[in-house]
């Protein structure tokens, strides 16, 4: 099933199994191997915008490759936030990134790009590009990599299947409703099939059953390997996967309610 | 559901690489500088194509006319005596022919002057008729090898003032001199014009480009998110506003031909010498040719610089 072409990018270790984070369980992995393994690591992460107080302090942590996160917390405590940073649209204040092994904030300019393919991203205001289809949203993540249009016809298809709107797949965004802007956001998000997908609270506008559906996506996608980040501040979707991890946002600082973050993970999380 | 995800397996089963290769020209359908823009530029390229047409060809006229007078001496024995008047003539046509910085030397023949004379001065006489001769003088046409300069004229009078005392010396150019500075003014004119054309049509882009990003904004700010390069965003605005500034140009060039064509004929029926002169040759054609293709260039590249900064300003 999977094909070539994979092997220009850097191995992905082989926490690609639903849980498969635990394998390390028992504290078998030297310490060293703790940030060679990791997909994302934050050491006193600090942010603030403009000169005003700090919205994130203090961040520290460490996302594996494979996991399921969830990221919680009030409206406000900076979840959006926080994902920026993930999704390099924003440097923090202070503190120190890296994602896939590179510290990006000292990177060039010029090799970030390289770096956001490997991201999927929905946005919390969803981002469409309003003078495109659907269908031509959807597309946008591989005509940016350059993938030629005979080759993209048939995953974007099966992509828009997938979220249930073959047939709105001509639509302009504005026509749309927002349950739907969001499927095409989260179908244009994970069409590239990234290492790492941030969703901020991508089941916001659609009833609970499309809610679990999306999920069931987001699922799909991390057992294909990816990395998925979900914000949301609905506690009911948590427990729709159990061998999610959750992260808490509180006022800008990160508690750890489950032990996410904490290396290595519990035991009682997420064993299914 | 295991279907489900069996379906979506199928759909992501590809991973795509990501080659350097930056097509993307649908990305941006909306891009375009659109609206009055390439009327602008047609507009610019019009008048900038007429002021250089006007240019190159006084250009060509006064090169022509310099050219043809530049060596032109003329020599006039102005004598009330005929028959001293015809000796100090034939003693400094001698002399001058023998002077090595003269090309040639002619006498024009008093008929000839007649005839240019009579318009004005009816019949007179010139040679033996008796009654009442004005006393009109003889002329000598010089042609130096060199340009008739300040220098090369107070020599040649010197030279003849021992042969032929009522002989004066003068540069033909001398009495075009006005004619040559009017020229020059005209020139720099059309110069001047097509730098503020240059300039405006810069600024005009310049414009219309950063409203084209601001209307776009959001789109660049998608792509930039979605990993799209600087180049790759830059590129795709820099395409169709260039394709905008094509348009445009072909349209002015067109009207700015057919203007210049039309003042050439207006221009070619007056008939005079000095105008057929200033036809434009095949390398004045090129240089007009030039300038919607630098017109459409300096859009491009205007187009591009604008992108850049901006996206300089994302992360
Ligand atoms: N661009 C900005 N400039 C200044 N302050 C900002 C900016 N973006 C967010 N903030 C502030 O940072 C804090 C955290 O905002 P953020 O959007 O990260 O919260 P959130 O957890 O995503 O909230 P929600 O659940 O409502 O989406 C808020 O107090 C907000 O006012
Ligand atoms: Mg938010």
């Amino acid at each position: 099933m999977r094909i070539a072409r994979r092997d220009e990018r850097p191995k992905r270790p082989d926490a690609i199994k639903p849980g498969a984070v635990l394998a390390h369980v028992g504290g078998c992995l030297p310490i060293m191997n703790r940030s060679q393994n990791a997909i994302v690591q934050f050491d006193n992460v600090g942010l603030r915008y403009g000169t005003g107080k700090e919205v994130l302090g203090d961040l520290s942590f460490t996302l594996y490759p494979g996991s399921f996160y969830f990221l919680t917390g009030a409206s406000g405590a900076g979840k959006t936030s926080l994902l920026r940073l993930l999704y390099l649209a924003q440097r923090p204040s202070r503190g120190m990134i890296r994602m896939f092994g590179t510290d990006v904030i000292t990177l060039p300019r010029a090799r970030l790009p390289s770096f956001r393919r490997r991201l999927g991203v929905v946005f919390q205001d969803f981002r469409l590009v309003g003078h495109l289809s659907a269908f031509d949203n959807v597309a946008l993540p591989l005509r940016v990599a350059g993938v030629a249009d005979e080759d993209l016809q048939k995953p974007v298809s099966e992509m828009l299947d997938w979220v249930g709107l073959t047939d709105r797949a001509d639509a302009r965004p504005a026509t749309l409703s927002g349950g739907e802007q969001q499927r095409v956001a989260i179908a244009r998000a994970v069409i590239g099939r990234p290492d790492m997908l941030i969703a901020d609270e991508p089941t916001g506008n659609v009833d609970p059953e499309m809610a679990v559906k999306l999920l069931r996506l987001f699922e799909a996608l991390n057992r294909l390997g990816t990395t998925v980040v979900v914000a949301t501040h609905d506690l009911h979707l948590l427990k729709k996967v159990p061998e999610s991890l959750i992260m808490r946002l509180d006022k800008g600082r990160l508690t750890d309610p489950t032990g996410a973050l904490r290396y290595p993970p519990r035991r009682d999380v997420g064993a299914v | 559901m295991n279907a489900r995800v069996g379906s979506l397996a199928t759909a992501l089963s590809r991973r795509f690489a990501f080659p350097s290769g930056e097509r993307g020209q649908q990305l941006l359908p909306q891009a375009r500088l659109g609206g009055p823009m390439p009327w602008v530029i047609a507009i610019m390229i019009m008048l900038t194509t007429v002021a250089a047409a006007g240019g190159l060809a006084l250009s060509n006229v006064a090169g022509a006319a310099r050219g043809a007078v530049s060596g032109a001496v003329t020599v006039q024995i102005v004598n009330a005596s005929i028959p001293a008047r015809n000796r100090q003539a034939e003693a400094a046509l001698s002399v001058l022919r023998d002077m090595p910085q003269v090309a040639s030397a002619q006498r024009v023949p008093d008929k000839e002057l007649e005839e240019l004379l009579k318009p004005w001065m009816g019949d007179v006489a010139t040679g033996d008729s008796a009654s009442d001769p004005i006393a009109i003088p003889a002329l000598i046409d010089v042609t130096l090898r060199g340009a008739a300069s300040d220098k090369a004229l107070p020599a040649i009078q010197n030279r003849l003032v021992t042969v032929a005392p009522s002989a004066l010396v003068d540069a033909q150019s001398r009495w075009l001199q006005p004619v040559f500075a009017a020229i020059r003014s005209l020139q720099w004119l059309s110069l001047a014009l097509i730098a503020l054309l240059a300039l405006a049509g810069l600024a005009a882009v310049w414009l219309a480009a950063r409203s084209a990003l601001g209307s776009n904004r959001e789109t660049i700010e998608i792509i930039h998110h979605l990993g799209g390069t600087d180049a790759q965003i830059a590129g795709i605005f820099q395409r169709s506003v260039t394709l905008d500034a094509a348009i445009g140009a072909v349209v002015g060039v067109v009207l700015g031909l057919a203007t210049v064509l039309i003042l050439g004929q207006q221009f070619a029926e007056l008939g005079s010498g000095m105008v057929s002169q200033g036809s434009l040759g095949w390398l004045d054609w090129l240089a007009i040719a030039l300038v919607p293709v630098f017109g459409i260039v300096l859009a491009g590249m205007t187009a591009r610089f604008t992108v850049m900064v901006a996206l300089r300003r994302m992360l």
